[in-house]
């Protein structure tokens, strides 16, 4: 982060509604340039967040920048300066695409033919379909015309609130791609998710839950600031395998992770071999066999739950 | 997995809007105790043909038996026979957990003392004796989708729907919400589950996968990677979903 210049701040961020506190104190950085991406389930505070940096909403305490201008006192400036895609579909659903697109460019004193060349790559894909009523529009095409408004005066920075929520992982990954290509035009990208896999398509990120920050990183150092023997665990009765283990004497966590489990142990400084020999043969004195125990790298997803802890 | 007749019998089942066939001609069967996941892309016909299982929409064509009551003529049988539980729609928020579930019982006919048993024993499984009295607007998201699932458990249905229970949820609720399906299985209830988690189609027995109205992929999921010849099942799910996408994201993989 040193050196680069930072496109958005926040310090201190609190935003209370009534008794609840949605977020108790965010700070963070995005560096010019980078996809950012703040990462944490429903009800985390990243939507109360977004809302804050397009300066829909002010914050309780603390304070935030976008692109240098204070989003409360400069407000005007930073909405010219940013696209906002919210968390919901947002778009008129009884215009059609391209009056949805025409409305935005409006808005923003401009228009779709001037804007074509920065918008191409994704509009270009609606175009055969720029009668059709947004309302009428599949969920990865929606999301496409969203990002298309919301690129359409252009930005210097995106905010991108939940871009791929309830989006199949096809239409997900496509969407990412659609990011990385951005991105190389020099757009700072922040982004929040769901969905702990498309973590690693970030630069940085940020593990968001319960309106405070757990940590924030690169991908890869995060997955590696797991700090415990981690072993993959496949055996045939998955159901079975995972209760027995959950009775082991050093066991820490036991989650099902896609077709193995991942067991943790207790003991932070042990030798991941061993570990996995002890745990091979605990098994065995069960009466499962045939299980496979071997030790893995941490990834993201471990290293969320073991924060969340 | 146990024995006995399927508890879910589709063949050729079809259902058009106009001239737009949403679900083509699909033909599976699930089996007692199985956890069954139901994937495809958007648009690619779940929710039309879970509409279908459900009794909610007549099907254009084919047959379907859900808990052994034909869809066409036995609908409201089958519905009594169902559990359904989705993201978007599952408690009523202003109401408190026992009346959340006093409503459901009530629905499907339980008497009073039917009601106060299972109620009980269902706090108790999930240690929510203590939030009985709160309404569900104060509880967790977590806390919600399990009372949710429990809920939809409470008439002792044959299989349970599950659309998208776990979108949004944290990666620790999500896998607790895994074992509660797992437990449920145990004891004998079917599940049919919907998720855009490719690792949570690994956690069922057996998966479908559809697209465009049909069914791709058919079998358990260990089966259908050596089958197709890849590595995961999001793997699988691109390859289908998208052929010509699938197709360059292999030829740009080292």
């Amino acid at each position: 982060m040193s050196g680069a210049a930072i496109a958005a701040r926040g310090s201190g961020l609190v935003k209370r509604f009534d008794e609840t506190t949605a977020l108790g104190g965010v700070s963070f950085e995005v560096a010019a340039g980078e996809i950012f991406g703040f990462i944490g389930p429903d009800g985390a505070g990243k939507s109360t967040l977004f809302r804050i940096l397009a300066t829909l909403i002010i914050p309780s305490a603390g304070t935030a920048e976008v692109l240098g201008r204070n989003v409360v006192t400069q407000h005007w400036d930073v909405r010219a300066r940013v696209g906002y895609m919210p968390g919901r579909f947002s778009l008129y659903p009884d215009l059609s695409v391209e009056e949805n697109l025409t409305f935005f460019a409006s808005v923003f004193g401009t228009t779709i033919a001037r804007e074509y060349d920065r918008i191409a790559p994704i509009y270009s894909q609606l175009e055969p379909f720029k009668q059709r009523r947004a309302g009428a529009l599949s969920g990865g095409m929606k999301q496409k015309l969203a990002l298309s408004c919301a690129l359409v005066h252009r930005p210097e920075l995106l905010l991108l609130d939940e871009p791929t929520t309830g989006v199949d992982a096809v239409s997900r990954r496509e969407f990412w791609e659609l990011l990385a290509q951005l991105k190389t035009t020099g757009l700072t990208i922040v982004v929040s998710t769901p969905y702990m896999d498309e973590a690693d398509r970030c630069d940085r990120i940020a593990l968001i839950e319960r309106g405070k920050i757990l940590a924030t990183d690169t991908p890869a150092a995060i997955a590696g600031s797991f700090g415990r023997p981690l072993l993959a665990v496949k055996a045939k009765d998955r159901y079975r395998a995972l209760l027995i283990l959950r009775t082991f004497p050093h066991v820490h966590t036991v989650y099902p992770f896609g077709e193995v489990l991942h067991y943790s142990d207790e003991r932070k400084d042990a030798s991941p071999e061993q570990v996995a020999a002890e745990v091979a043969e605990f098994l065995r004195v069960k009466g499962l066999v045939g299980a496979d125990v071997h030790p893995i790298a941490a990834g993201i997803e471990d290293s969320f739950m073991e924060r969340l802890a | 997995m146990t024995g006995g007749p399927p508890v879910i019998e589709v063949n050729d089942l079809t259902r058009t809007f106009g001239s737009f066939v949403a679900v083509d001609r699909i033909t599976f069967e699930v089996h007692p105790g199985e956890v069954f996941g139901f994937l495809g892309a958007n648009g690619a016909g779940k929710t039309t043909a879970i509409r279908m299982l459900t009794g909610l929409l007549v099907p254009s064509g084919g047959q379907a038996r859900v808990a052994g009551h034909d869809v066409y003529t036995e609908s409201e049988a089958v519905k009594r026979s169902i559990g359904y539980m989705s993201q978007r729609f599952s408690l009523y928020e202003d109401l408190t957990v026992r009346e959340n579930a006093r409503l459901y019982g009530g629905i499907y006919g339980l008497t009073d003392a039917e009601i106060r048993e299972r109620i009980g024993a269902m706090l108790a499984r999930l240690k929510l004796e203590a939030a009985a009295d709160t309404r569900v607007s104060a509880l967790p998201l977590g806390w919600r989708q399990k009372l949710a699932f429990s809920v939809a458990l409470l008439h002792r249905p044959t299989i349970v729907f599950l659309d998208e229970p776990t979108s949004g949820v944290d990666p620790v609720t999500r896998r607790q919400f895994w074992e509660l399906i797992y437990e449920t299985a145990r004891a004998g209830t079917t599940v049919l589950v919907t998720t855009h988690y490719m690792d949570e189609a690994e956690y069922c027995d057996r998966i479908s996968i559809m697209v465009a109205g049909r069914i791709e992929a058919l079998g358990a999921p260990s089966d259908l990677k050596k089958q197709f010849g890849v590595e995961s099942m999001d793997e699988l799910f691109v390859r289908l979903a998208r052929p010509a996408a699938g197709a360059s994201a292999g030829a740009a993989a080292p």
